[in-house]
């Protein structure tokens, strides 16, 4: 089986101090780690788990800058056979309908079976790339999958709803599908597993190689335009227990007494 | 007229919130724009959910069919291809749920109609949108427009939009014709699988002591483990924890997990994104514990303490100790 991944390297901000940067239109990533998106590790995974299982190749791609090419690596560590980079200052700019667009004339080029994404990515949210993908594609599909069987021609499926319940679906291929967090257990790679893939080639591929036109990426081909950002109004927000940490669990023994029934 | 059309998202005879989100969002914004709200309702057998949605809206669109008995990409996609192909509505909204994650971006990309997902306000000035988004796991919010003419296609996140009492409205029934052939499926649906039931029901608690990925490692849990024993607390997490096989799925609040309601909950090392949140909620009081001050968790709190989880909760537990004994 012949699998393609889609995967997007992200800045990490649930640990860090996030800052708006000067444009007021993003944050400041100057001193931000960056890693792959947490779906995508669940998405290459499960595409390596399936190639051992079954043969075949995985590639990854990626649309971003250099910095991807880090991104990249770590999934050809993983297992992953091919890395392929979209790279084009016209891209600046794309919403997620257009990176799928970018995503579906990458990989129309490459003979595929299926197509993994992760559900969502962490920056922007948008939870749309797989799904328009397979649309443009005109393939079928199925988001926030959790587990994964496949046969010769079709995959099983589940997909994870509300509170816990699953529905499960029978898929013709090829197909994409958005891969939810939890699906399986990413492996972890080494710095010397990274350093063995570091001389391996990332093929790029910009506007023209896809037979896209300017004016269909970047800004001018997308639906959406980002006008600022701003930190989220606080609401009535906590009340913030202050002082030295004996004086703060003394109040939440308070409140536990008070609120929690705590005898 | 200008329509704004709603999608009714029910479940095995349910409703769901979001629905009732929705249409009062909708309406709220039909009315700002001499607008008519419009419910579009996919289903077998859902007359009963027809009558309880017809005072919400000026009119309900009713499609049943047999395949559409239940929730399938395909067949909505065909559906709503054909219902907004011929009604042209103004402004299409449909939950960022696990249903509308499915298919509404595929569907407005088959429509060539701009979308923007996962939307927390909807703002309209004339005809022209205005939307609210949130970035990073909900660190920062964001204004976004449309660089396109409509008509367009909003989601909407769940329980972002408040249910506002307002008076009855007509709710003609419209009965329309499905698109549906008898050409089979590349996606077929099998089945429903409930979710397990485990050991320990973390609805019933009345104290909640719930770990994020700010634990760290497995390795970690017992420390808290213990200050939940001291309060007399059960233990709960958000979906990392879950994801990494450190507690089972059971024991998971949220959106994919469970809604709880306990008279307190301490929420450790979690950042607070919406789909953790709208599983805690109801909680009486939230006693938050992040090193992050702008952690999105404190807004949902009572009581926030900015301290490093491995050095405040090993006091937490041994001054509730004391303070027990005395
Ligand atoms: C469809 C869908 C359904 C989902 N369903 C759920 C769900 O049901 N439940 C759920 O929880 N999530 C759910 N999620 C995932 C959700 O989007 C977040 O990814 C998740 O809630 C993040 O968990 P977290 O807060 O534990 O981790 P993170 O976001 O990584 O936050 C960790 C926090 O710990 C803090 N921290 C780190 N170290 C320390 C320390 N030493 N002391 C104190 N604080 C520290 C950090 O400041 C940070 O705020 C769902 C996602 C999707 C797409
Ligand atoms: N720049 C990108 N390059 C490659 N894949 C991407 C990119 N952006 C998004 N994706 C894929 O689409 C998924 C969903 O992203 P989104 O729709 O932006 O939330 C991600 O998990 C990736 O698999």
């Amino acid at each position: 089986m012949n699998i393609i991944v889609c995967i997007k390297r992200v800045p990490e901000t649930a640990d860090a101090d996030v800052i708006i940067g000067k444009s007021g239109k993003d944050i400041d990533k100057s001193g931000l780690a960056f890693d792959l998106n947490e779906w995508d590790s669940y998405a290459i995974e499960e595409a390596i788990l399936l190639k051992e299982k079954l043969g075949g190749t995985v590639t990854v791609l990626s649309l971003g800058g250099e910095d991807s090419n880090e991104s990249l690596r770590k999934c050809l560590a993983m297992g992953a056979d091919d890395a392929i980079r979209l790279t084009d200052p016209a891209f600046e700019g794309s919403d997620g309908g257009v990176i799928a667009k970018i995503l579906a004339g990458a990989i129309q080029k490459i003979p595929y079976d299926l197509v993994l994404t992760g559900t969502q990515a962490e920056d922007d949210g948008y939870g749309q790339v797989g799904v328009v993908l397979a649309e443009l594609l005109g393939i079928p599909h199925a988001a926030l999958v959790n587990r994964l069987e496949a046969q010769d021609k079709k995959v099983t499926i589940h997909r994870e709803l509300e509170g816990g319940l699953e529905e499960v679906f029978e898929i013709d291929l090829p197909a994409v599908l958005t891969i939810q967090t939890g699906i399986n257990e990413p492996r972890y790679v080494s710095i010397m597993g990274i350093r063995k893939v570091a001389k391996k080639e990332i093929k790029t591929f910009g506007t023209s190689d896809l037979n896209l036109k300017a004016e269909d990426v970047g800004l001018s081909g997308s639906d959406i335009q980002l006008e600022k950002i701003f930190l989220p109004p606080v609401g009535e927000g906590a009340e913030m227990l202050e002082g030295k940490p004996e004086e703060i669990a003394s109040k939440v023994f308070d409140i536990l007494k008070d609120k929690g029934g705590l005898a | 007229m200008k329509e704004i059309i709603v999608l009714a998202e029910h479940r095995r005879g349910e409703l769901r919130d979001v629905t009732w989100e929705m249409l009062s969002k909708g309406r709220q914004l039909a009315e700002g724009m001499g607008a008519e709200i419009g419910v579009a309702l996919l289903g077998k057998g859902v007359g009963q959910l027809a009558e309880a949605l017809k005072p919400k809206a000026h009119r309900v669109l009713l499609i049943e069919d047999d395949r559409l008995e239940v929730y399938n990409s395909e067949t909505y996609e065909k559906v709503l291809t054909q219902l907004i192909t011929e009604r042209k509505p103004f402004l299409t909204l449909i939950g960022h749920t696990a249903m509308g994650m499915d298919f509404a971006p595929g569907l407005a990309a088959h429509l060539k109609m701009p979308l923007a997902t996962d939307c927390i306000g909807i703002d309209a000035a004339g005809e022209t949108l205005s939307l609210t988004r949130q970035l990073y796991g909900g660190k920062v919010n964001a204004t976004v427009s449309f660089l396109k003419k409509g008509p367009h296609m909003v989601t909407v996140r769940s329980g972002a939009f408040p249910v506002v009492e307002k008076e009855l409205l007509p709710g003609e029934l419209v009965k329309l014709p499905s698109a549906l052939t008898d050409e089979g499926l590349a996606k077929r649906f099998l089945q429903y699988v409930e979710a397990a039931v485990g050991e320990v029901d973390i609805t019933q608690a009345d104290i909640l002591v719930s770990i994020g990925r700010g634990i760290k490692e497995a390795d970690n849990i017992p420390m808290v483990k213990e200050f939940a024993d001291a309060i007399g607390g059960t233990l709960s997490c958000s979906r990392p924890v879950v994801d990494k096989k450190w507690l089972p799925k059971d024991r998971q609040v949220g959106t994919s997990g469970k809604t709880v309601k306990p008279k307190v909950y301490i929420a450790i090392g979690i950042s607070g994104a919406f789909q953790h949140i709208a599983g805690m909620k109801g909680a009486g009081t939230v006693i938050a514990i992040n090193k992050d001050p702008k952690a999105p968790i404190f807004s949902a709190a009572q009581y926030g303490i900015v301290a490093d989880l491995f050095k405040i909760v090993p006091i937490l537990k041994d001054k509730v100790k004391e303070l027990k004994q005395k």
